[in-house]
């Protein structure tokens, strides 16, 4: 099946694309094809019912795939400006992660102190001052707007916080390592509506610094939150455009379809 | 499609020069991170063969000594003669007489731990409340946890005198003591593992023979039982393992002296015990008494090895069950 | 048509009535069966505390054995006990904890894996004795490290490897997966995902099996007896380290030595009453230490437990 993408007339700048990406899960293709744009500084949203894809496709921009065995990659995810290639074999995962973070859907801090929450990424890089960490640790948690609630126990253990708290942490763990991509997947469907309402509001504020790509299992989140829409549909990208041009006027009948709930 | 670098700035996740100076000294001291890594990982899988060399220097050690008393001893001799008389000028090498003081001090402990391990596992399966088996169950681990020399002080210092008052001719030495405390010490295997099996037969199954008018007892015992069938025999083996390569309760009480006989009445000396008295004496590197524990420990390596290879594979059977 | 109603609801009743026996009688047989592992318990605890209570006092754990038994005391027994111990906790941690490590994170399904999960379960069935000659004709004579704590310790250490390894995996596997994902996520790689999160959040599950390992170990006495441990020592090894440097360092590792199942086994042996006593009064001390360890094991586990939510 081919894909129908609608790129807008004055397409911002890349930040990355993936091209003709193929996995597979052991013998089972899980993405055929998938060839798709990632434009600087928005939000773009996967949709799709469930087992299209879409978490597979994202997980494929950190390599996660990597710690499982049988997973195997075929295609581009090529980054800009320096067209690196995400998925050559000759490309550290762990490089990659330090320029992708993702954010799960079950929020999972640490069994360790905020502070060491949010600093852990950076001390993994083998940043040490003690100064530098703090600066880094409250500017993420200013970004992730956890600053003022946890200010005074950045020393008390993260699993105290509640669920919303934990994945505004989780979001502030992500930022301090400043981050190309930050992935996100399905970040909300745990959370009650006022602390999924925190989170879109969030991501509103950060995505003019960083490149967000959101899975989303919720119309209406991908419709309030993302500037770009795709959508998937077993494995394959069904279509791509912005998110009014999707929502609005479909050119596709299967996204039709599935937008207005006949379907998935 | 353009290409635009990112805007200047410091500010939240713009990549800052120093972040990006930092990404670059990365990936230069890529190849000897990954070599860290790699030695990292060498060092765990070597921990992981120090098994793999410990079985190996067992068979080493067992094989080598023995090979060397076989040179002296033939294995014919060594199945079919009826004394052990190792250290004596006219010596003999029967092991089936240490094979006897093993089978018959086994006999006796599995003829209490297995009637009794069962009992008690199918009573707290299926009969006990929560109560009860919070109270048993550490109890139970407390028998297997002490150390089985003080097993052996008991048996020799209590049992067998409480038994040499209903039977006055009671050696002081006996099978019959040792093995009873053996029996009993073996109980918690028994009843642990069997209980295990038992609780993990679904609830359905029971609940079937409950609605058609059955007792505890005799779901416990048409229904549950059969279906923990191999788990429990499972645990029959590991008593009898157990039993087989037991030592310091029999040294302290069974006495050491050889005796060709099946009678616990009587004392006995059993393969691991005869090791044990070896060792305790004082035999010069490379004797015939020194290969002779060898070849008495490769067999009981033997026996033990064909009775954990039943229970490996019986518990490899359970577990596909369900 | 009710008489025959009536009669067979009679006859239906008897019938239960006899299974209802059956269970009650098993139920009593059950009692019976659990009271007597908890009545030898009982009188072996009795046995001990009536004889050997006399006997326990300061001077019993400073005294050395001695041809009297009044004057005999345990002194370096429980030393000897206590190196031995220290030497097979600092081979067995390590290597128990590293090996688990292994098989857990790192371990490929093939068929080399399969080979070395076969061997940890099969030694864990391998009688005590047998480890003795290992040790025997291996580390006394082969390697050379004679009869002494060294070869006692490293003896003991591959006796309780398996349980180590055991208690190792299972607080591994008890770690959520989205813990180590979340690590990975933030660019850490295998062994920092291992140093920073595995081992420090699974601790409590591997301390509880190190101590129960260890109190196992302290009780074993068949190995030990194999390797020669003498049974009869009036002077304690040098102290650890206290020796002329660099190699007196490590005299006490090759010193003879005894420990206390041996000790008790020595007084047991002896047809002197008074020598039994001092067997019971031994026996107490190592019982409560190996139930005290066991103890502390569970107990840590639960406390432990409770910071952890995931």
């Amino acid at each position: 099946m081919t894909s129908t993408l609608t790129l807008p007339e004055n397409a911002p700048p890349l930040k990355a694309e993936s091209k003709k990406l193929d996995f597979y899960y052991g013998d089972f293709k899980a993405l055929k094809g998938v060839s798709m744009p990632v434009f600087e500084n928005k939000v773009t949203a996967l949709i799709g019912p469930s087992g299209c894809g879409k978490s597979t496709y994202l997980r494929c921009f950190n390599r996660m795939h990597d710690l499982y065995p049988g997973n195997r990659y075929d295609g581009k995810i090529q980054l800009h400006p320096d067209e690196v290639d995400i998925l050559d074999h000759a490309v550290d995962p762990i490089e990659v992660r330090m320029r992708v973070s993702m954010v799960f859907q079950k929020p999972n801090p640490f069994p360790k102190s905020i502070f060491e929450n949010v600093a852990y990424g950076l001390k993994v890089r083998g940043e040490k001052s003690r100064s530098f960490l703090e600066d880094k640790v409250e500017t993420a948690l200013r970004g992730a707007a956890l600053w003022e609630e946890v200010r005074d126990r950045l020393d008390e253990v993260a699993v105290n916080l509640s669920g919303g708290q934990q994945q505004r942490l989780c979001i502030a763990r992500s930022l301090a390592t400043d981050p190309e991509i930050l992935l996100f997947d399905e970040p909300t469907s745990a959370l009650d509506p006022i602390a999924t309402g925190a989170i879109e509001e969030l991501i509103g504020q950060i995505k003019d610094k960083v490149t967000i790509l959101i899975v989303t299992h919720n119309m209406q989140q991908a419709a309030r939150v993302s500037d770009f829409v795709a959508y998937m549909y077993i494995g394959e990208l069904v279509e791509f455009g912005a998110t009014s041009d999707i929502f609005m006027k479909p050119k596709r009948k299967e996204t039709e379809d599935y937008i207005t709930g006949r379907f998935g | 499609m353009a290409i635009t670098s990112s805007t200047a700035g410091a500010s939240l996740t713009t990549p800052t020069a120093k972040g990006a100076a930092k990404l670059a000294e990365y990936a230069r001291t890529k190849a000897q991170r990954k070599r860290r890594e790699r030695a990292i990982e060498m060092v765990l899988l070597f921990a992981a063969c120090v098994s793999v060399f410990t079985t190996v220097g067992i068979v080493y050690v067992l094989v080598k000594e023995s090979l060397a008393f076989f040179s002296h001893v033939p294995v014919w001799d060594f199945l079919t003669d009826t004394q052990w008389t190792p250290l004596f000028d006219d010596a003999h090498f029967g092991i089936i007489v240490l094979l006897a003081g093993t089978v018959t001090s086994s006999a006796v402990a599995l003829a209490i731990a297995i009637p009794l391990g069962t009992i008690i596992a199918i009573y707290l399966s299926e009969f006990a409340g929560h109560k009860t088996r919070e109270i048993m169950k550490p109890l139970l681990e407390l028998l297997s946890g002490v150390p089985t020399i003080i097993f052996g002080y008991f048996a020799l210092l209590f049992v067998t005198p409480l038994l040499q008052k209903i039977y006055p001719d009671l050696p002081g030495f006996n099978v019959l003591s040792a093995g009873i405390v053996m029996g009993i010490m073996i109980i918690p295997y028994v009843s642990s593992l069997s209980e295990d099996a038992m609780r993990a037969v679904p609830m359905s199954l029971r609940e079937g023979s409950y609605a058609m008018g059955a007792t505890r007892f005799q779901t416990a015992v048409k229904v549950v039982v059969p279906a923990a069938l191999s788990g429990i025999a499972a645990a029959y083996i590991l008593g009898i393992s157990r039993a087989v390569g037991e030592t310091m309760i029999l040294a302290v009480a069974a006495g050491m002296q050889p005796n060709l006989t099946l009678n616990p009445l009587e004392p006995a000396a059993t393969i691991t015990a005869y090791i044990v008295q070896v060792a305790l004496g004082d035999l010069p590197h490379g004797s015939i008494g020194y290969q002779t524990i060898f070849a008495a420990g490769l067999t009981l390596m033997l026996l033990t090895l064909f009775f954990n290879l039943i229970g490996y594979w019986l518990r490899r059977k359970y577990r596909e069950a369900y | 048509m009710s008489a025959t109603l009536s009669k067979r609801a009679e006859e239906l009743r008897g019938i239960i009535r006899v299974h209802k026996r059956w269970d009650a009688v098993f139920a009593t047989l059950g009692l019976l069966a659990m009271m007597v592992g908890v009545l030898t318990l009982a009188a072996l605890f009795a046995a001990m505390i009536t004889d050997g209570v006399p006997r326990l006092s300061a001077e019993f754990f400073t005294e050395f054995p001695s041809r009297r038994a009044s004057q005999a005391g345990i002194l370096s027994a429980w030393v000897g006990s206590m190196l031995v111990m220290l030497v097979t906790a600092l081979f067995a941690v390590p290597v128990g904890v590293a090996g688990a490590i292994y098989l857990e994170e790192y371990a490929k399904k093939n068929w080399f894996t399969d080979i070395i999960e076969i061997n940890i379960s099969n030694l864990a069935g391998v009688p005590s004795i047998v480890y003795g000659l290992l040790a025997l004709g291996l580390f006394v004579y082969t390697f050379g490290f004679g009869q002494s704590i060294l070869s006692a310790g490293l003896t003991l250490a591959l006796l309780i490897l398996p349980i180590v390894i055991v208690a190792t995996r299972e607080a591994l596997r008890a770690i959520p997966q989205h813990v180590r994902e979340g690590a990975y996520a933030c660019g850490a790689s295998q062994w920092q995902v291992v140093s920073h999160h595995l081992v420090p959040y699974g601790m409590p599950g591997i301390l509880t099996g190190v101590i129960i390992g260890l109190s196992r170990a302290i009780g074993e006495t068949a190995p030990i007896i194999t390797i020669g441990a003498l049974t009869f020592i009036a002077f304690l090894p040098p102290m650890p380290f206290s020796g002329d440097p660099p190699a007196g360092i490590f005299d006490w590792l090759f010193s003879p030595f005894t420990v206390m199942p041996i000790q008790i086994f020595n007084w047991t042996s002896r047809p002197d009453q008074a020598f039994h006593q001092n067997a019971a009064a031994a026996s107490l001390v190592l019982v409560v230490l190996t139930l005290g360890m066991n103890a502390t094991a569970i107990w840590l586990r639960y406390r432990l437990r409770k910071n952890i939510k995931w």
